[in-house]
């Protein structure tokens, strides 16, 4: 039976004859691998705390106007703790980035809504900020009932931080710490 | 975790208990499979299911949900009484010679103190005597009849093989077998490790299951040596960052957030910084006011000032007893007390308890704001009707839902550099040259532009308070979209006269002269660079540290409390596995959790301890200073050991809107939910691949039950609880072993979580059924051990 290695190797050789000319070069470049081009970021799994390595193979990232994308990840050898393996999960992380389900322009819901809208970035953010500002002047307490300076708000409630890096959670706490905001949890205890 | 996933590979012994790492952290387990192989481990499996670890294990032992304590207080009981525990260990490395006050005990159920009116002890019995000097007293013969050690004894005498069995469900025989196993680590030369994950951190009583895992550990000799410690098995990529960052009532590094009654810098210190309790005591907490002065120069640079406490009147003070977490702001959402609700990456409605709680709490906000990778559950709430109405009859049609919803498109992972932390403890930086697609932002550019939009409003329009908003620093070189490079040198903190990134928390200062975002992490970004880049694969002592891969807080320190590992003359325990050695000058190896140049005797090896040693008896918990078995919160049987206080008194029940228990006569069975290898959390179910190997919900129907409701597996059944109910064919199964409980048949109900109503497959949420039921000193909800029915449909 004739494997396709071995169409590879010695098929071509006789397909060379009956046509004239070689096939051996053109079939190299289809086999070049996909990953022998790409740019290599190393990352970290983002999915339970094992903190496997991967190396995320993109393609199109040096090309001007051309953004990358990710053809793909694999377990990155170098790491003790994972070793170049990766679970079921995380070999499949490429179809998590490039997901169709991926939210790709912000949305909004209006009061009493049945569907999601579009809406700009800027639009967003001014009705975002005006409606943290217009609750955070209701609620916020400078002094508490003894007099006491308290700068705290309790009536605006925020929560995340486990899916994202220590950096972003620092960003967080000063984002938090700035308005005052008291409520707030993440995964660590759920 | 106190170790490592790479120092597992040195264990002798694994207790697996509360976890199944074969399932949910398959990578990790490899190196339980390596301490097998090598090593020849005995890996010991203690579950409600015969787990995927459970079938490569020695021995595996079944218990009923939430009867965790009990067996570890057998395990106690048994080291104690059969002398199988590190002598030489105890006495020199814990609190067990410390005397306690006159008038502490233990009665029916209650710890001395307890008060009905509060639902809280007073804890004035639980101290220690303390000498004229101030400092505690001990006596070294352990033999003094208020010594840690003999109260101890006497706490855990009731927990007899034939109690454990009678609780938990197991025979005293397997009980014992696997008793023998896990107290063989108490020999000098032997290690064992303990591995949990969530099922121990969800239930009522959670944070005192992991101090017993703590005392036996003690009694084990095995805190600070290589394969041995307390492992966290955490189960989000940078939970523990996150954690670090600080919780509601945390600021970054463990420093307790202000409260109204420390009115100043200098009372917060006052009330915050801990006196050592022995002479030889390092006390490290000793440094708070350089750890607090440099985060407040973080937080408010040049305008952190010494007269002016360094900006801590900026900082929000809850009131005294307040609770902010999650139990207590949810029910204040339901009753209308919240405006607004910003969520990072998460889901409430899938993974906060009692799901109709959740719908009803969002669907009283003015506004929220969601920045996500995929719509969920609770960026579409106002939706559930609609999608799921099955199970959320009550819930609101979108027509009549008020709250303005943004979802904003934020990027993943891959997209985005910065450190993740693993349990581990390390800080691994990941790299990025890829855009998040379509219109997408990455997180700190959404947070940056929202944070400094209110900020210019408040500028432009004033407002109220609108002082800590102007004074918080963000003064990155591009504000809107700080590098998290700039961000990471912050956090790992710079000396400021001169400019440099210091090198660990040692050149802190409380002076202002030092600026420091998390304390812990100083150094991991110094004058060499971003050390949590690094990709070294030097292994030096040969126990699997790898110092020169990745940074691990504290300090680089890979093995936490490893000065433990050697006894008081600085000679190693265990010559084979020594992860510190004292050479007359100074300690070589890992980074000593010790100061570096001090001799072996000089100082206690529990540094952060004001004792200098590790505490058996923890009076800072809230239900006692030693673990006690109590029932969850719903539970099939009484407590035998006290039925008049069956369950946790100290533990948190909201009673509010949609929250009820149910009763053992309506719901006869133990529901327990558990994550499956094929998917992560309820993010795989947007995931082709993930969806494709698991679609389907389905429930775990033990043998025996499903004989006599006559199911078959594939058959579709009902699992409902007092809260809500959830739907899906069975799947028939020998793996949840009926436990023959006070003379009658206790059976468990699997339930695998993952689906939802908003995804590429879809079914119930698990926590439809589970109740507002929470741990009191974590705020974790109950999520092992609730009851449920079954029925065929």
């Amino acid at each position: 039976m004739l494997t396709r290695r071995d169409f590879g190797k010695t098929g071509a050789a006789a397909l060379t004859t009956a046509f004239g000319f070689s096939l051996v070069p053109a079939q190299a470049a289809v086999r070049e691998l996909k990953i022998s081009r790409t740019t290599q970021s190393r990352s970290v799994c983002p999915y339970c705390a094992v903190g496997c390595s991967v190396i995320v193979h993109s393609l199109g990232d040096k090309a001007r106007n051309v953004r990358s994308s990710v053809v793909h990840i694999e377990g990155d050898p170098d790491s003790p703790v994972n070793r170049g393996t990766l679970c079921s999960k995380g070999i499949s992380l490429k179809q998590f980035v490039n997901s169709d389900r991926r939210l790709t322009r912000p949305l909004y819901r209006a009061p009493g809504g049945k569907e999601w809208q579009a809406i700009s970035w800027e639009e967003a953010f001014e009705k975002m900020a005006r409606a943290i500002k217009g609750s955070r002047d209701r609620g916020f307490v400078e002094r508490d009932e003894q007099g006491r300076t308290v700068n705290r708000l309790e009536n605006i409630v925020m929560m995340g931080g486990c899916t994202d890096t220590n950096e972003i959670n620092y960003l967080l706490s000063k984002f938090r710490f700035g308005l005052g905001l008291l409520p707030y949890e993440n995964q660590s205890r759920l | 975790m106190t170790n490592g996933w790479t120092d597992v590979a040195n264990a002798d012994v694994v207790l697996v208990m509360g976890g199944n790492p074969a399932e949910n952290h398959p990578v990790g387990f490899r190196f339980v499979m390596e301490a097998r192989l090598k090593r020849k481990a005995k890996l010991v499996c203690v579950d409600p299911r015969f787990t995927r670890t459970a079938a490569v294990s020695d021995y595996y032992v079944p218990i009923r949900a939430g009867t965790d304590i009990a067996f570890l207080g057998g395990l106690i009981h048994r080291s104690v009484s059969t002398g199988q525990y590190q002598t030489d260990y105890v006495r020199q490395h814990t609190n067990a010679s410390f005397v306690i006050k006159e008038g502490f005990g233990f009665d029916g159920g209650y710890f001395t103190g307890w008060n009905a009116a509060k639902k809280a002890y007073d804890k004035s019995t639980w101290q220690y005597e303390l000498g004229p000097d101030g400092f505690a007293k001990v006596d070294a013969t352990l033999e003094h009849p208020r010594c840690v050690f003999q109260l101890m004894r006497q706490h855990y005498a009731r927990y007899t093989p034939e109690k454990v069995s009678e609780i938990c469900g197991c025979t005293v025989a397997e009980f014992e077998r696997a008793a023998d196993m896990v107290l063989a680590a108490h020999a000098e030369g032997k290690t064992g490790t303990v591995l949990y994950a969530l099922g121990w951190t969800q239930h009522s009583h959670a944070v005192q299951l992991i101090h017993a895992a703590a005392m036996v550990q003690l009694l084990m000799g095995n805190i600070g040596m290589p394969g041995g410690g307390v492992n966290a098995q955490r189960g989000h990529a940078n939970i523990q960052g996150s954690t670090d960052m600080g919780a509601w009532n945390m600021l970054p590094g463990y420093l307790k957030l202000p409260r109204a009654h420390w009115t100043s810098l200098d009372e917060y210190l006052k009330a915050n910084t801990p006196k050592a309790l022995r002479p030889n005591s390092m006390n490290y907490w000793g440094n708070t006011p350089k750890f607090m002065t440099s985060l407040l120069k973080a937080y408010y640079g040049a305008d952190a000032r010494p007269e002016n406490g360094f900006g801590y009147q900026w900082l929000p003070k809850a009131a005294e007893t307040a609770n902010h977490g999650w139990a207590y702001f949810f029910d204040g959402m339901t009753q209308g007390k919240v405006d607004g609700l910003i969520s990072w990456g998460m889901n409430p409605v899938a993974n906060g308890p009692n799901t109709r709680k959740m719908l009803m709490g969002l669907s009283k906000l003015k506004w929220m704001i969601v920045a996500e990778v995929f719509e969920t559950e609770t960026a579409g709430f106002w939706k559930a009707k609609e999608l799921a109405e099955k199970y959320y009859p009550k819930a609101g049609d979108a027509e009549g839902i008020g709250t303005e919803v943004f979802l904003l498109p934020a990027s993943c992972f891959a997209e985005k550099d910065g450190a993740f932390v693993n349990s581990s403890r390390w800080l691994q930086w990941k790299e990025t040259n890829l855009e998040p697609p379509g219109d997408a932002k990455r997180d700190q550019e959404i947070m940056s532009r929202l944070f400094l939009k209110v900020r210019e409003l408040y500028e432009k329009e004033g407002g109220t308070g609108p002082e800590p908003l102007a004074k918080m620093k963000w003064d990155y070189a591009t504000p809107h979209a700080p590098s998290l490079s700039e961000v990471a040198r912050e956090i790992s903190g710079r000396d400021l006269p001169s400019g440099k990134q210091i090198a660990g928390f040692g050149e802190l200062k409380d002076d202002g002269s030092t600026v420091a975002g998390c304390w812990i992490y100083a150094g991991s970004y110094s004058e060499a660079g971003n050390l949590m880049a690094r990709k070294g694969q030097e292994d030096p002592t040969g126990l699997g540290l790898y110092p020169n891969y990745a940074w691990s807080w504290p300090a680089n320190r890979r093995i936490l409390y490893n000065r433990a590992s050697l006894d008081a003359a600085g000679k190693p325990w265990d010559e084979t596995r020594a992860p510190l050695r004292w050479d007359g000058l100074r300690w070589k190896g890992d980074v000593p959790d010790y100061k570096a140049d001090a001799k072996p005797e000089q100082h206690g090896a529990f540094v952060m301890l004001p004792e200098g040693v590790a505490r058996l008896f923890a009076p800072e918990l809230v239900e006692g200073p030693f673990p006690e078995h109590y029932e969850p919160a719903e539970s099939p049987v009484e407590n035998s050991l006290h039925p008049q206080v069956s369950f946790n008194p100290a533990a948190w029940v909201i009673q509010g809107l949609g929250d009820q228990l149910g009763e053992a006569k309506d719901f006869p069975y133990v529901g327990i939910s558990y994550r499956l290898t094929e998917h992560f959390h309820y993010w795989t179910k947007n995931v082709a691949s993930s969806s494709q190997l698991q679609s389907n919900f389905f429930v775990e129907v033990p043998e025996a039950l499903a004989r006599e409701k006559s199911i078959q597996s594939g058959d579709l059944v009902r699992v409902s609880s007092a809260r809500g109910k959830v739907e899906g064919p069975a799947l028939v199964t020998k793996r949840l072993r009926p436990l023959k409980i006070s003379g009658r048949t206790v059976f468990h109900v699997g339930l695998p979580i993952h689906w939802g109503f908003i995804g590429r497959v879809n079914g119930p949420l698990i926590n439809n059924l589970t109740a507002s039921v929470y741990d009191p000193n974590s705020g974790t909800p109950e999520y092992k051990g609730f009851l449920v029915n079954l029925e065929k449909l």
